[in-house]
C-alpha cells in the first residue's frame, strides 16, 4: 500500500512550489508599490470643485501644484488654456481655497505631493503639472507615439494609463 | 403591516411617482423661458423644431475653434451614446431618454450654452437655436 502511493512530500511539492511563488511574487509587487509609496495623490472631495474642475478634463489633484500655481490659474480663467472656463465668482472664491488650502506646499497637501514640486523655483507658478521637472522625469520613457495615440492624444489625460486616477493613484 | 409603516409605503410610492414629473418641471420652465425670448426677438416666431436641433447639432461650423467644428466633436455622434471631451474626459449622453437628470438646472444648461456655442459656433446661440437643440435632445 505505502509502496504504491507516493510519498506525501512529493505529491505536496508543485502546490508547494507554486504557493512559494505566489507569495513571493506578491511579496516584490507589494515591495514596488511601497517604494513607488509617493504615487498616491488625494483627489478633489469638494463636490463642486469636482463637478467645475472635472467636466472637461480629470480633477487634477490639488497637491500636484502649489498654492501660487493655482492663485495663477484661478485668475485666468477666461483663457484657461485656451478655453473659456469662467464660473461664478462665488463658485471661483470656493474653488481657489480649496485648491490653495490642499495646494502640494501647503499644510494639507505636502504631505502628499513628495517630490512633485522639486526643481521648481520658488518665483515660478507653473500651470502645467506636466511640465515640472519631476512629472517629465517620471515619463520619460513614455514613447512619442504613446502620446499621440488617440486614447491618449494630451498629457493632460492621466486616465488614458493611469487607470485609478480619479481615486488618487498613480502608479504605473 | 405597522400603520406608519403603510404609511410611508404610500408616501414612498407617491414620491416615486412625483419625482419623475418634478424632473421634467425645471426643462419645460426653460423652454418657455426661451420661447418668450425667441418671440421677443422675432414676432414670427412659430415654436421650437427638434429637426432643426438636430442639425444645429450635427452641423460643421467654421466660426469656433478648429478642434471643435461641431456639437458632436466631445458629444460624439450619437445622442444616446458617451461623448469624450479633447482631455479625455468621457461626457455622458445628451438624450433624456436615457439621462434624464438632464437639464434640471436651469444655471448649468445656461453655462454650457455659453461655453460651448463659443467654442463651436464662435458665438453665443440664440433663443431659438437653445429651444430647438433642448427639444431635440427631449424627443430623443
Amino acid at each position: 500500500m505505502t509502496a504504491r502511493t507516493p510519498f506525501p512530500p512529493r505529491r505536496l511539492a508543485r502546490p508547494l512550489a507554486l504557493a512559494l511563488l505566489v507569495v513571493g511574487f506578491s511579496a516584490l509587487l507589494l515591495g514596488r508599490a511601497q517604494a513607488g509609496g509617493g504615487h498616491y495623490y488625494p483627489p478633489v472631495a469638494d463636490p463642486v470643485v469636482r463637478e467645475e474642475c472635472g467636466s472637461c478634463h480629470l480633477a487634477f489633484a490639488p497637491s500636484m501644484l502649489p498654492a501660487r500655481s493655482w492663485q495663477k490659474m484661478m485668475g485666468e480663467l477666461q483663457n484657461h488654456f485656451g478655453d473659456d472656463a469662467s464660473v461664478e465668482p462665488a463658485t471661483a472664491r470656493r474653488i481657489a481655497d480649496y485648491l490653495v488650502a490642499n495646494a502640494g506646499d501647503s499644510a494639507a497637501g505636502r504631505p502628499y505631493a513628495g517630490k512633485l514640486l522639486r526643481g521648481v523655483p520658488p518665483e515660478a507658478a507653473p500651470q502645467r503639472i506636466s511640465e515640472l521637472p519631476k512629472w517629465r522625469k517620471e515619463h520619460r520613457e513614455v514613447p512619442d507615439w504613446e502620446w499621440r495615440h488617440k486614447e491618449v492624444r494630451t498629457r493632460a489625460n492621466c486616465l488614458a494609463c493611469h487607470t485609478a486616477a480619479e481615486r488618487g493613484y498613480y502608479d504605473d | 403591516m405597522q400603520p406608519t409603516a403603510l404609511r410611508r409605503l404610500a408616501a414612498g410610492i407617491a414620491l416615486g411617482l412625483a419625482l419623475p414629473l418634478a424632473a421634467a418641471a425645471p426643462r419645460d420652465d426653460l423652454l418657455a423661458a426661451y420661447a418668450a425670448a425667441a418671440k421677443a426677438a422675432n414676432p414670427a416666431f412659430a415654436g421650437f423644431s427638434a429637426e432643426r436641433g438636430q442639425t444645429l447639432h450635427t452641423r460643421q461650423f467654421a466660426g469656433g475653434k478648429p478642434d471643435t467644428p461641431a456639437c458632436t466633436s466631445c458629444h460624439g455622434p450619437d445622442v444616446r451614446g458617451p461623448g469624450r471631451t479633447p482631455a479625455g474626459k468621457a461626457v455622458e449622453a445628451m438624450a433624456v431618454s436615457v439621462n434624464p437628470s438632464r437639464y434640471a438646472d436651469p444655471a448649468k444648461v445656461e453655462k454650457w450654452f455659453k461655453r460651448n456655442c463659443n467654442e463651436v459656433l464662435g458665438r453665443e446661440c440664440t433663443p431659438q437655436e437653445k429651444g430647438d437643440w433642448l427639444s431635440f435632445m427631449s424627443a430623443r
